[in-house]
């Protein structure tokens, strides 16, 4: 199982099993969005910010 | 023996949905690559990279990155679903409406006005109350419902002031009560896949400002509807949202190009992203 630090707040999260590279997650203490940017070994970085035309 | 179909998905982010395609793909077995669209380049006097994909999904978060993708895709003579006219029409509400109103597909009473008088006249022809929206922008961001003038006149004022030359683009949409819900209908191709209700307390009834989702049959009524707009915006994989009018019944309010469907395909229990992976591999087949 791999785990992460959170950049933001340092804590530790475990990766869910499937989670894929491009994927945004929220760490469970501090609530930040992440994004998963490598899996071997995993790492994650603070995600963009949303922009004005972020959408569907 | 037919070749193999190679298909490009550009996206942004791996949300849920971009998942499901990817293992729609995998499942298939078809030949698939994924394309971040922070990370690809197009060298216009160099099309041949693009050129090996037999048709683009686009899936990009960001409406201008997937616009101009699109439109780059297209001139080189790649098959994207959708097609950048698409795009162009559905990722601007005041296209829709414009495209919806060439074909007489019913919908809300809109308007639109350059500047903060005519704006106010067109608003006051109305009647209070009125939503002012951005022509782009998704997710129920930036909607106004404006309840009288002085409200009407301080929004517009801070539109013009403090927003891009795009939100002096007024556009004007009449404000219907809705029975607490709106709907949410899928097109695929020629067919109606999937409808949902979005039920809120709040006016706006987006699943992704809290509104929750519930299936919502299929009727004559609205399959028709959902064909008709879909065919005015020129067709597609596409995110058709209906409300429910007091007196003037079923009408169109918005298509969305790129759709999100993490609360319809558990809900339905119908495979959206095979779907989508099915529609998109016919258009590359078609191009053949």
């Amino acid at each position: 199982m791999s785990t992460i630090s959170c950049p933001e707040c340092a804590a530790e999260i475990t990766l869910a099993a499937g989670t894929e590279v491009g994927e945004i997650i929220v760490c469970p203490d501090c609530g930040v969005d992440l994004e998963i940017v490598a899996l071997e070994p995993a790492a994650a970085q603070l995600a963009p910010m949303e922009q004005e035309d972020w959408g569907e | 023996m037919q070749r193999r179909l190679k298909i490009g998905v550009l996206y942004s982010r791996v949300r849920v949905e971009e998942k499901w395609i990817f293992g729609a793909l995998e499942k298939r077995g078809m030949d698939y690559e994924r394309l971040d669209d922070r990370a690809v380049h197009f060298d216009l006097e160099d099309p041949a990279p693009w050129r090996q994909y037999d048709v683009v999904l686009e899936r990009s978060i960001s409406y201008y990155n997937g616009l101009y993708a699109l439109r780059l895709l297209n001139a080189f003579g790649v098959p994207t679903v959708n097609t950048a006219s698409v795009a162009e029409i559905c990722g601007d509400k005041l296209m829709t409406s414009a495209a919806l109103a060439r074909e007489g597909v019913p919908q809300p009473r809109n308007a639109a006005a350059f500047s903060v008088e005519a704006a106010l006249e067109a608003i006051e022809t109305f009647g209070y109350p009125v939503v002012l929206k951005p022509v782009v922008g998704s997710w129920g961001r930036l909607l106004a419902k404006v309840n009288d003038r002085e409200a009407a006149e301080a929004i517009l004022e801070h539109k013009s002031t403090l927003g891009s030359a795009q939100h002096s683009i007024f556009y004007i949409q009449e404000y219907i009560e809705k029975p607490g819900r709106d709907i949410r209908a899928i097109v695929i191709g020629e067919r109606v896949v999937t409808a949902m209700y979005r039920k809120s307390e709040h006016w706006i009834t987006n699943t992704a400002r809290g509104g929750s989702g519930e299936l919502c049959p299929i009727t004559p009524e609205i399959e028709e509807m959902c064909l008709r707009a879909a065919k005015a915006v020129g067709g597609g994989v596409l995110g058709v949202d209906l409300v429910e009018h007091p007196e003037r019944g079923l009408m169109v309010n918005e298509i969305n190009h790129t759709m999100e469907f993490h609360t319809m395909q558990p809900l339905s229990g119908i495979d959206i992203a095979g779907e989508i992976v099915e529609y998109t591999a016919g258009v590359a087949r078609m191009k053949g």
